[in-house]
C-alpha cells in the first residue's frame, strides 16, 4: 500500500485584537479579555488552505489540526474539520499556563512526536503576540529545516515540497526534504470556506474532555463514530520534561505590564471650518514644516 | 565573554540600516555594562565592511565568509551563529526584525534554550529582583515592547539564560556613527566544523528581488488614512494631500487589512516605524499599535471625527471632521498660500 503523507498544521485560537472596541477596556485602563472575540488565527487559516492544497496534490494524505489551549480551543479545531480538515488534537492542561514561546514551542513538539507527521504547517505568526517564533522554534526542537513567510505551494511529492516564499523586496522559490516546517504567510491564499455536508457532519466532533461531560447519547453516538472524536492529549501524554513546560521552561520573564495610557500633550484643536484650517496650512508654511 | 553581538544583516552587499541602528543601540549597552560590542556577519565577500561596522561602534567584527552564506539561507546562518555564540558567550545578542532575523533568531534561541522577544521598542539595562525567589540581577537587559494588539507594554527580561535575545524593527532605533571609530578588529569564524551537510539541504532554486517602489522611510512628509478613511476610494484622497504636499501616504493596520492600500504602507508596530518632519493622519484612531510606528514624529496632525480618539493625545493639531471635508480645503489653502 502507498504510503500516506501526514500533514499536521499548527493553529491558535487568539483574541481578535484587531477589533479592539470601546467595551475591551475595563473602566481601570485593563484589556477585558472576556470583551474579545476568540477566532481563528488569521494566518492559521491560510496555513489551513496550504495543507488542504498538499493534500489535494498528494491524493494519499490527511491534514490535522494540533492546537494548544483550553478546552475551548477545539472550537477551531471544529472549524478547521468543516474547511475540509480530516480532524485534530488538543493540546491542554494547567501544565502548560505561562508558556513563553519557547515552552509553547517545547509542548508543541512533544506532542508532534507522538503524532509524527511528514509535514507541518502554521501560520507565520499570531496576532495576540505577533512573535513569528513558534514556527521556527518547532522546527529547531525537531530538528528539521524550515521555510518560513510561505506564499505558493508550487510543487509537492512524498520526499520534497517546493515553496514560492516571500522576501523583503520580491521572492524566492526553494526545495526542501520532507519532513519541514513551512510557516504561512497572509498573503497566501484564502482559506476555502466551510462545506455545508461537513458542517452537518463535523458539529458533533467533540474533544475527550467535552465528552466526559457530554449525555450518555452523545457519548454513544461519538463513540461509534472515531472520526468524531478530536485526540486530546494531556501534559503527560506527551512524555515530556516537566521543567521545560509553563513558567518554569520560559527563559523569559514578564517583569512589568504597562497598559497604554495616552501622555495628553498640548494639543490645539480645531475645527473644520475654513478659517482654521487656512490658518493651520499658513502656520505650516511658515514653520517651514511643508514647502 | 559577556559582550554584546550583533547579528548583520547584508543586503546586496549593503549592510541594512537596522545593523547600524542595532550597532548604535548595542554601543550603548556596552558601555553601560563595560564590555565590548561585536559585529558578527555571515556572508559572501564581506570583509571589506569591517570600517564600516567600526564607524557605527563595533570593536570587533567576527566573519565568516563564503558562498554557502548567500543567498542567506536558515540552516546555515543559524549554524554558525549558534556556535559562535557558545564559543564566545555573550551576554546579549540583538538582530533586526526584519523576514531574516524573525526566521532564524528564534532558532537560535531555541537551539540555545535562551529567550528571545521579538520586535522590542525600548532596550535599557536595569536591576531585577524575582518575586518568586527574591534574588537579585544588577544588569539584566530590559527587552520592552508593546503586546496584545498593541494594547499593553510590556518589560521582559530573561534572569537566567544567556545571551539575553531580541529583535528590533528597521527604524525603531537611531543609527549615529562615532566621532571616532571604535577597532572593529576582524577575526575569522571557524565555521567549517559548526556546519552540518543536513544544513545546505534546502536549496533556492529561483530568486527575484524587486526594486522598492513606495519610500515610506524616507519621506518627509507622510499623510496615512486609517479604516475611518472608509474605503479604496476615499484612500484616493489622501493620495491627492500627499502628492501636493510631496509627500508618500502610509496606512494603519485597520487600513491595510480592509483592502484600502498595500501592506507596504503600512506604518506601526507590525509595518514601518517612521519620524517625518510632519504626519496628517486621516481617520486613524491611533491605537498603539499604529502611534508606536510614527509617535516620533516632528508634528502630528490628525483629521478625525471623534474629538476624544487617542490619537489626538498625540497630535499637535487635532482637527475635528470628517476626512472628506477636511482634505479637500487643506490642499485649497496649501495651494492658496504656498509659493
Amino acid at each position: 500500500m502507498e504510503k500516506v503523507t501526514k500533514i499536521v498544521v499548527m493553529a491558535k485560537q487568539v483574541p481578535d485584537t484587531r477589533n479592539v472596541g470601546k467595551d475591551a477596556m475595563t473602566a481601570e485602563g485593563t484589556v477585558n479579555r472576556a470583551a474579545l472575540a476568540a477566532i481563528f488565527n488569521p494566518e492559521d487559516l491560510n496555513a489551513l488552505e496550504m495543507a488542504l492544497q498538499m493534500k489535494d496534490t498528494l491524493g494519499n494524505a490527511t491534514v490535522h489540526v494540533l492546537t494548544m489551549g483550553p478546552q475551548r480551543a477545539a472550537d477551531i479545531i471544529r472549524e478547521a474539520m468543516f474547511r475540509g480538515a480530516d480532524g485534530g488534537y488538543l493540546l491542554s492542561g494547567k501544565e502548560f499556563a505561562g508558556s513563553d514561546t519557547l515552552a509553547t514551542s517545547y509542548a508543541l513538539s512533544c506532542a508532534l512526536r507522538k503524532i509524527n507527521p511528514d509535514i507541518i504547517v502554521a501560520g507565520r505568526q499570531a496576532i495576540d503576540g505577533d512573535t513569528a517564533q513558534v514556527g521556527p522554534q518547532v522546527a529547531e526542537k525537531l530538528d528539521l529545516p524550515q521555510v518560513t513567510y510561505a506564499e505558493e505551494l508550487v510543487a509537492i511529492n512524498d520526499r520534497e515540497i517546493t515553496i514560492k516564499r516571500r522576501l523583503e523586496r520580491g521572492s524566492e522559490v526553494v526545495v526542501a526534504p520532507l519532513p519541514a516546517v513551512i510557516t504561512v504567510n497572509a498573503s497566501a491564499k484564502e482559506c476555502r470556506p466551510r462545506n455545508a455536508k461537513r458542517v452537518m457532519k463535523f458539529k458533533y466532533a467533540l474533544a475527550t474532555s467535552e465528552l466526559a461531560a457530554a449525555d450518555d447519547k452523545r457519548r454513544a453516538f461519538i463513540d461509534e463514530r472515531s472520526c468524531l472524536h478530536i485526540v486530546e492529549f494531556a501534559a503527560a501524554d506527551v512524555d515530556p520534561d516537566p521543567t521545560q513546560l509553563g513558567l518554569s521552561g520560559s527563559p523569559t520573564k514578564v517583569k512589568k505590564i504597562e497598559n497604554v495610557v495616552f501622555q495628553a500633550k498640548e494639543a490645539k484643536t480645531l475645527t473644520a471650518d475654513d478659517k482654521d484650517i487656512e490658518a493651520l496650512m499658513q502656520e505650516l508654511i511658515a514653520s517651514h514644516t511643508l514647502g | 565573554m559577556n559582550n554584546v553581538f550583533v547579528y548583520i544583516e547584508i543586503e546586496d552587499r549593503e549592510i541594512a540600516d537596522v545593523s547600524l541602528e542595532l550597532l548604535t543601540k548595542g554601543r550603548e549597552l556596552a558601555n553601560t555594562l563595560g564590555v565590548k560590542l561585536e559585529a558578527v556577519v555571515i556572508g559572501k565577500d564581506v570583509e571589506g565592511l569591517a570600517p564600516e561596522l567600526a564607524k557605527y561602534g563595533a570593536d570587533t567584527v567576527w566573519v565568516a565568509d563564503n558562498e554557502i552564506f548567500a543567498p542567506f539561507r536558515t540552516l546555515p546562518h543559524t549554524a554558525v551563529m549558534v556556535g559562535l555564540i557558545q564559543q564566545e558567550k555573550p551576554q546579549i545578542a540583538l538582530f533586526g526584525a526584519t523576514p531574516v532575523g524573525r526566521d532564524f533568531a528564534p532558532r537560535v534561541s531555541s537551539a540555545l534554550h535562551s529567550g528571545l522577544t521579538a520586535d522590542c521598542t525600548e532596550l535599557v539595562i536595569g536591576e531585577h529582583k524575582d518575586a518568586k525567589t527574591g534574588k537579585e540581577y544588577d544588569s539584566l537587559l530590559y527587552q520592552i515592547r508593546p503586546a496584545f494588539g498593541g494594547n499593553i507594554i510590556a518589560t521582559i527580561v530573561n534572569p537566567e539564560c544567556r545571551p539575553q535575545m531580541a529583535t528590533v524593527r528597521e527604524g525603531v532605533m537611531r543609527k549615529e556613527a562615532l566621532t571616532t571609530p571604535a577597532a572593529g578588529e576582524v577575526k575569522n569564524i571557524d565555521w567549517k566544523p559548526m556546519v552540518k551537510d543536513t544544513d545546505l539541504a534546502v536549496r533556492i532554486v529561483e530568486r527575484h528581488i524587486e526594486e522598492r517602489k513606495i519610500n515610506i522611510k524616507g519621506a518627509s512628509i507622510i499623510v496615512a488614512g486609517g479604516y475611518g478613511v472608509g474605503s479604496k476610494e476615499g484612500f484616493q484622497l489622501v493620495h491627492e494631500l500627499a502628492d501636493v504636499l510631496g509627500g508618500e501616504v502610509g496606512a494603519s493596520r485597520a487600513a491595510v487589512d480592509a483592502g484600502f492600500t498595500e501592506h507596504e504602507r503600512q506604518i506601526g508596530q507590525t509595518g514601518i516605524t517612521v519620524r517625518p518632519k510632519l504626519y496628517i493622519a486621516c481617520g486613524i484612531s491611533g491605537q498603539i499599535q499604529h502611534t508606536a510606528g510614527m509617535d516620533g514624529s516632528a508634528m502630528i496632525v490628525s483629521i478625525n471625527t471623534d474629538p476624544a480618539a487617542p490619537i489626538t493625545k498625540i497630535a499637535d493639531y487635532a482637527i475635528t471632521g470628517s476626512v472628506e471635508e477636511v482634505i479637500p480645503k487643506m490642499i485649497k489653502y496649501y495651494k492658496q498660500n504656498s509659493k
